[in-house]
């Protein structure tokens, strides 16, 4: 158990440049979950906290102990991997006992703590077996086993559930969970999947080409995007990005699509004319009669609720979520809330609140 | 998924196989039929006339002390190349695989032993190990140590040993390297994170995981050096100096070549065919109790 913290910490594959200066402080106990597109450098961060890859510039501190020339060895951490990485010809208890023995801990001592770890994730009976003859949920069990007899200062996880089927992933999502919160160990968690960031993490960082893009709780990250890139990424369907001009003095947006709608929260800094991105998640639009004529092109009936997608009438698209049944085509008059617009600069998509008063 | 062909009648079938199975009968089954019967015959000295001697030439041979050292030297032989083309060519599969993973310039120049002719590999090495000529029979004679491989039996063995491993490590070289690359990277880093460092990783991750490779390699190593170290022997020492590097497979040959003792000859041609036999039957044994990770 103890704290991380990266600072500007950067990584370059030759002439490629991975990751720009990443920083981070995760508190003790906390699980932080890495989220973002695949390619983003999301496994590159976590592999330079275990000490797989030294990064060009930038430090990394563990318990306040800088580990940065450490090897892996020396650094009290556990790794679950994407495809598990368990030893092919060792048992089940071999596998979870390897790191123990390496520690010289007494054979007494090493089966105790493998057992009690098997207990935990209920594999007792899997011990004298060996990882081919086990299911895909299994093997991830035992991974997780190996990681947790360490009784490590950090666990890492690079997309461990990314292998399982759906049901699966979401057992082991909620069991992960439970597992973390129990033994309070400080952990990274690997993820594309925004769903698994935004239940399993206490905090996100979005990653966004080598850059965190955002870090935050994910009802922050949720409800104030810092930019139109983790805007689009968090939540689904994705929100609508609207074209539109800073207007009224900063009091109002002019959209392109039509209407000036003033914002709900304050003026905004900024000359008149401004360009800006206006972001809208679909469940916040309503069909109400007087609203802007969408012309719809494709209905997604999901049971319990229905996603429209369509067009306005200057040719941007816009996709709503609606509870229950809906209308499956012809032209629908959608209004746009003012109360749950978020806006960003057209340019470079930031985010852009109203002037402090 | 199982693809069948299924042939209608006998014709096509046969012919598809006739050249390979004509090519198996007339250049190992009948030579290898002709050698256990002529094993049973002794010859007069011009080949006119042989009688049947039942096992009397195996227990000829079993009974000659010479064919003993014969088997002692072929001991000694077999397992010093084994030994050495297995642990060269694992050392510097591991360096290369760490080094510079799948780059083929290297791979490449560590081949081309394997491609050389035995005739030629044996000059190389007398051009090194001559007494008077050889580069390194010089420096050895010119620090003070004795170096002549045509007088000494030692020395001669240690040399026939060191060419013929030579010979044998690029091929090994290849299996290891892909044994190595074959092996997921995760695993060693799961293993470097478990806090195990690389030495302990290599004898408890990826040795245990070459094993299937050593083991086929051991196999393989084993019948090349019985079998295919004949050009390296008679080009270096012609089994000399007293028979000191004479191997079973040069001796079956000098009874029978030079000797012109046939039936010995063959009886000692069964004997080897028997040890290839052994060697096969327990690598099959091995890979089908061995399943793969
Ligand atoms: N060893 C490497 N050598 C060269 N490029 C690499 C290496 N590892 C990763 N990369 C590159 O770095 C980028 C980020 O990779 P990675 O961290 O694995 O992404 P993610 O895990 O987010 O999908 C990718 O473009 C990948 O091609
Ligand atoms: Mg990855």
């Amino acid at each position: 158990m103890a704290t991380l913290d990266l600072s500007g910490v950067q990584k370059a594959f030759g002439a490629t440049r991975v990751l720009h200066g990443v920083d981070l402080a995760v508190a003790d106990g906390e699980m932080i979950v890495i989220v973002g597109a695949s390619g983003c450098g999301k496994s590159t961060l976590l592999r330079i906290v275990a000490g797989l890859e030294t990064p060009t510039a930038g430090s990394v501190r563990i318990g306040g102990r800088d580990v940065t020339a450490l090897e892996p060895a020396d650094r009290d951490i556990a790794m679950v991997f994407q495809n598990y990485a368990l030893y092919p010809h060792m048992s089940v208890a071999q596998n979870m006992g390897y790191g123990l023995k390496i520690r010289g801990l007494p054979r007494p001592e090493i089966d105790r703590r493998v057992r009690d770890a098997a207990a935990l994730l209920g594999i007792e009976a899997l011990l004298d077996r060996r990882p081919r003859q086990l299911s895909g949920g299994q093997r991830q069990r035992v991974a997780m086993g190996r990681a947790i007899v360490r009784e490590p200062k950090l666990f890492l996880f690079d997309e461990p559930l990314s292998n399982l089927d759906a049901k699966l992933r979401v057992q082991m999502r909620a069991e992960i969970r439970r597992l973390q919160k129990r033994l309070g160990v400080t952990s990274l968690f690997v993820t594309h999947d925004q769903i698994e960031a935004m239940t399993l993490g206490d905090r996100l960082v979005v990653m966004h080409q080598g850059h965190a893009a955002q870090v935050a709780t994910p009802m922050e990250i949720f409800e104030r995007p810092a930019d139109t890139y983790v805007a689009g990424f968090i939540g689904s369907p994705a929100m609508n990005f609207l074209e539109g001009v800073l207007a009224g003095g900063g009091r109002a947006v002019a959209l392109r699509a039509g209407p000036t709608i003033p914002f709900a929260d304050g003026p905004r800094p900024g000359p008149d004319g401004l360009p800006l991105t206006i972001g809208l998640r679909p469940e916040h639009l309503r069909l109400e009669a007087g609203g802007l004529p969408l012309a719809i092109d494709l209905a997604e009936p999901l049971g319990s609720e229905t996603v429209l997608h369509g067009r306005l009438p200057d040719g941007e698209a816009l996709v709503i979520r609606l509870a229950g049944p809906a209308p499956r085509d012809g032209t629908l008059p959608v209004t746009l809330p003012a109360e749950h617009l978020h806006v960003f600069v057209a340019e470079g998509g930031r985010r852009l609140d109203p002037a402090p008063a | 998924m199982e693809r069948k062909v299924v042939f209608r009648g006998k014709a096509l079938p046969l012919a598809l196989l006739a050249p390979q199975l004509l090519i198996t009968i007339v250049f190992f089954f009948w030579p290898a039929g002709q050698a256990v019967w002529f094993s049973f015959l002794r010859q007069d000295a011009f080949g006119i006339r042989s009688t049947f001697v039942g096992l009397e030439n195996f227990t000829d041979l079993f009974a000659d002390p010479l064919y003993l050292e014969t088997i002692r030297n072929t001991v000694v032989f077999s397992t010093g190349v084994t030994v050495i083309a297995l642990a060269t060519a694992l050392l510097l599969a591991v360096l290369a695989d760490r080094q510079i993973r799948g780059s083929g310039a290297y791979r490449t120049l560590l081949i081309w032993p394997y491609a050389i002719a035995p005739a030629v590999a044996a000059v190389l090495w007398i051009f090194l190990f001559h007494p008077q000529i050889g580069l390194v029979g010089r420096a050895l004679n010119g620090a003070g140590i004795p170096w002549d491989y045509k007088l000494n039996g030692n020395q001669a063995m240690l040399m026939v040993i060191l060419a013929s491993a030579w010979k044998q490590v690029s091929y090994n070289f290849i299996f290891f390297l892909a044994g190595l690359q074959s092996i997921p990277k995760s695993v060693l880093e799961a293993a470097a994170i478990d806090g195990a460092r690389p030495a302990y990783r290599f004898w408890t991750i990826t040795f245990p995981l070459l094993s299937p490779t050593t083991f086929f390699l051991l196999v393989v190593n084993l019948v090349y050096a019985f079998f295919d170290t004949f050009g390296v022997i008679d080009a270096l020492t012609k089994g000399g100096p007293a028979k000191a590097t004479e191997t079973l497979i040069y001796r079956a040959y000098v009874d029978g070549r030079v000797n012109l003792d046939i039936g010995l000859s063959s009886a000692q041609s069964v004997v080897l065919m028997l040890v290839v036999i052994a060697l096969t039957a327990i690598q099959f044994r091995f890979i089908e109790r061995r399943v793969h990770y």
